[in-house]
């Protein structure tokens, strides 16, 4: 991929929390690389605690990375870029002073979107994702799928030509999750926005992503990238058609020596409970 | 108090709590009428009454009014300027709310009133002492309710108002402040009443005017009657300043 196609370009990015030596210290991410292109939706799937989000934080330009570079449409990313970059975090960052309306005007006012032009975007944004009847509403009078709609509709009404989404349906039930993909496929084969999508779910992953791309375990980097080509709109028969079940287990197959890996470091838990084990077997 | 509570449990909880304050105001009257309980301890509601209205007619309360709210209100205004200032500052650093949290709640549990000779050495007999004292204790509860509304704002909002490129004002303006008022607001809360004890009560202990100062006037020249009814007047004045109080927070919160 060149320069000119990739819409996001990540350079040896390495992150670490706290000093090396201090307890506090963790290496979050190391030396990873990765081009994204414009217009696909790209995953980032891996272990808890892997960086995925940490990477994402570093392309929209909250966290800045001890090493390495992320260049966004040519230009280096130095802080937030709000006219390229749209964020949807996992809980709702929706003001909860505000209504859903005042919520989406506010982001644009915050991008700096003339004030006419404002109340106009907003609708626009609140049809897009079917919450028109709700514009008056608070946040805390909805529901947890319907308020990562609204923010949702707030990141679309800032035009931007990257999404990033971090486990945007993570706090949601399985039934609403799977309703939201399909709505989002949906959006994504209109927009032709790039998205970058942090998940921790394999159907999700496999559902929504051009392509994937797995992390290690941390200190975590990229393991393999997985192409998943299928057009969009994604219909719900995706979900059962033999490609997705296959590379729904090459994922798993994957993530699965990753995840143990990132278990191990809870060993303390699974001693106490060989320790309460032997207890009962002593009582019996 | 939940407004969504059915209005009848409403209704009813203040009734009760309207026959308590009846039913003392009656054992108060059967004290001093029937059990004739000296009226040096307890004088009689009809004298205390009698003498309120000769206080109110007479205009005689009007000093020392003027001289304690005028104290309460420089003690209290200065306890907010500097607490919501200095509290804010300090929520803007993890190693200052590290450093001075600590400080200020341990400074908080001290009875400051100890220092009143203090101020008094400092600052003299007259107003200007009980201003520093009410504005010094005012101050711990408000800065310390800043520091934790303003140092608490969940990062999510934060970033995801830094993503969409708000600028620091409108940080402040619009996801800062909102999210650390209703907080500040009950320090300011908590700021008021211990103002407001402090300037009255160390006026009780060394003043030349005031509402404490006469009430402990009456008491040594032993006038209970009359000092009953300046201590049923200062409730009165507390209740409408709190009133107002909750009116300006609802309008604070509404906004």
């Amino acid at each position: 991929m060149t320069a000119a196609e990739a819409a996001i370009r990540i350079c040896d990015v390495s992150h670490q929390f706290g000093e090396i030596g201090q307890a506090r210290h963790v290496q979050a991410l190391k030396d990873t690389s990765l081009d994204i292109a414009r217009g696909e939706l790209h995953c980032l799937i891996g272990p808890s605690g892997c960086g995925k989000s940490t990477l994402l934080s570093v392309i929209g330009g909250l966290t800045k990375p001890t090493t390495g570079s992320v260049t966004v449409s040519g230009k280096p990313v130095r802080g937030p870029m709000p006219h390229d970059i749209a964020y949807v975090f996992q809980e709702s960052a929706l003001f909860p002073w505000n209504t859903v309306l005042e919520n989406i005007v506010l982001g644009m006012k915050f991008q700096g979107v003339p004030k006419a032009k404002r109340r106009d975007r907003a609708r626009r944004a609140l049809e897009a994702v079917g919450l028109e009847a709700f514009a008056q509403h608070f946040p805390g009078q909805l529901s947890g799928g319907m308020r990562q709609r609204a923010a949702l509709a707030r990141a679309l009404s800032l035009e931007t030509d990257i999404l990033l989404m971090d486990e945007p349906f993570g706090a949601l039930d399985e039934q609403t999750r799977m309703v939201l993909g399909e709505d989002l496929s949906v959006l994504l084969s209109r927009s032709h926005k790039t998205i970058v999508f942090v998940t921790h779910s394999l159907g999700e992953a496999v559902f929504l992503a051009d392509r994937v791309a797995v992390f290690s375990a941390r200190p975590g980097t990229i393991k393999q990238i997985i192409a998943v080509d299928e057009p969009h709109p994604r219909k719900p028969s995706f979900m059962t058609a033999l490609k997705f079940h296959a590379l729904r287990d090459q994922l798993y197959g994957l993530l699965h020596d990753e995840i143990r890996k990132s278990i191990a470091e809870t060993a303390p838990l699974r001693r106490r409970y060989d320790d309460t084990a032997e207890k009962n077997e002593g009582v019996a | 108090m939940n407004s969504r509570e059915p209005l009848a449990i409403r209704i009813a909880s203040r009734g009760v709590q309207a026959f308590f304050l009846l039913g003392l105001l009656l054992v108060w009257f059967v004290a001093t009428n029937v059990w004739h309980i000296s009226t040096i301890l307890l004088p009689n509601p009809l004298n205390v009454w009698q003498q309120l209205i000769d206080v109110v007619r007479s205009g005689e309360f009007v000093g020392d009014l003027r001289i304690t709210l005028t104290e309460f209100a420089s003690a209290f205004t200065i306890a907010v300027a500097l607490g919501v200032t200095v509290g804010y500052s300090i929520s803007r650093s993890r190693y200052l709310i590290k450093v001075f949290e600590p400080l200020f709640s341990a400074i908080y549990a001290i009875p400051i009133i100890l220092f009143l000779p203090l101020y008094v050495m400092i600052w003299g007999l007259g107003p200007p002492s009980k201003i520093a004292l009410g504005a010094t204790i005012g101050f711990f509860p408000i800065v310390l309710n800043t520091i934790s509304g303003f140092g608490s704002v969940d990062r999510t909002l934060t970033s995801a108002a830094r993503s969409m490129g708000a600028s620091d004002m409108q940080m402040f303006w619009h996801v800062l402040l909102p999210a650390a008022l209703p907080i500040v607001l009950a320090g300011l809360r908590m700021g008021f009443t211990v103002a407001l004890l402090s300037v009255i009560g160390s006026e009780t202990i060394a003043a030349l005017a005031g509402l404490g100062h006469r009430i402990v006037n009456l008491a040594e020249n032993m006038e209970m009657a009359r000092m009953f009814a300046y201590i049923v007047f200062v409730v009165a004045i507390v209740a409408v300043l709190n009133v107002a109080l909750t009116m300006i927070e609802a309008y604070a919160r509404w906004q």
